[in-house]
């Protein structure tokens, strides 16, 4: 977490505490609300990705541009006139320049997708909705992980 | 009351889900300067799963920092059971005509819920494996790629990031190649 600057009689040690766990609320507070946002906009459903891959309905195209745009221009006028709850500067932090990495993960990530229909995000959502199966699809997700933390150094990025 | 509760329950269209998934980057910047991104949470679990001896350098992070990450991931889990279980929809998602003939011709029925039967069903060793080999791929792919759809396809494209559009249009391409090609092979084991 980072702290709020330190100013003299204002914020004592003992007071950064509970501010570090309000702060770790609010993260889980803006995960429920994403979580819920995509089981209603069906961003989550097997059904969905399948009718996507096969271009059969405008839904996820329509679903994904307008969360860019959103996000392009909401980000931009927070970077421009805002700043964080905690009064800091917005910075966005740069991906790694390069292409290899993005091609050939992008591309592994894209095939496993299209299989089970489910990206990080919807593998905890619909562990939430009780689907149990998709525990089999988190735990080898976390063995791919760790296959890359193994195999990273020989693999071209 | 019971209308309430049927618009609570029935699926938002994509011009109101779309514009609420963007506004989750600026959410996270004004929160603590945070990236929206989750597959990063795959990493900081094998860092806290590994022995400290067993552990290869890539997982020798610091993942207190990315703690918030981890709420995160628990919140998602909450929403879908606020969502997918107590305000689920009761009726089968409305797909096009074009999509409930491929699917009806992959022998799977459109039913209400997120997933159908059919991929889910453990005593079918297909399934097993469509789910291992999916799970494997993903975890493999978003941490080779550097990222996932949200972090990738939302975050990266909305900040104008080049790396990420690279990363988008080759899981799109993964996807329409593993859902047309992969799946049906899959589909026609399981029964």
């Amino acid at each position: 977490m980072t702290r709020a600057p330190h100013i003299p009689g204002v914020h004592t040690e003992s007071a950064s505490v509970p501010r570090t766990n309000t702060g770790l609320l609010a993260y889980l507070l803006a995960g429920l609300f994403f979580g819920v946002v995509l089981v209603k906009s069906e961003a989550a459903s097997w059904y969905r990705i399948q009718e996507m891959f096969r271009f059969q309905s405008f839904h996820m195209y329509g679903l994904i541009g307008s969360a860019v745009l959103t996000g392009l221009v909401t980000t931009a006028l927070l970077r421009r006139f805002g700043h964080t709850r905690g009064g800091e500067r917005i910075c966005v932090t740069p991906k790694e320049p390069g292409w290899r990495r993005y091609v050939l993960g992008g591309l592994i990530f894209g095939l496993g997708w299209g299989l089970a229909g489910v990206c990080p995000g919807p593998v905890f959502v619909l562990l939430g909705a009780g689907i149990w199966p998709m525990l089999v699809v988190l735990a080898f997700a976390l063995l791919g992980t760790y296959l890359y933390g193994v195999l990273r150094e020989k693999l071209p990025h | 009351m019971t209308e309430l509760l049927d618009l609570l329950r029935s699926p938002w269209p994509w011009y109101v889900g779309g514009p609420l998934i963007g506004l989750m980057v600026p959410l996270l910047l004004w929160l603590g300067n945070r990236s929206f991104g989750i597959s990063s949470n795959l990493r900081h679990v094998c860092a806290i799963l590994l022995p400290e001896r067993a552990r290869p350098g890539f997982f020798r992070h610091d993942w207190r920092a990315e703690r918030w990450n981890l709420m995160f991931a628990a919140g998602l889990v909450l929403g879908g059971l606020v969502a997918g279980v107590w305000l689920a929809d009761p009726q089968p998602a409305h797909l096009s005509p074009a999509a409930l003939r491929s699917l009806h011709s992959l022998g799977v029925s459109v039913q209400p819920g997120l997933v159908p039967a059919k991929m889910t069903d453990l005593t079918q060793p297909g399934v097993w494996a469509l789910l291992a080999l999916s799970g494997l791929l993903v975890g493999f792919g978003t941490r080779y790629g550097g990222g996932c759809t949200s972090g990738h396809a939302i975050t990266g494209l909305s900040t104008l990031q080049k790396p990420s559009l690279i990363a988008t249009v080759a899981f799109f391409a993964g996807g329409i190649l593993s859902a047309n090609l992969l799946l049906p092979l899959f589909l026609a084991v399981i029964r």
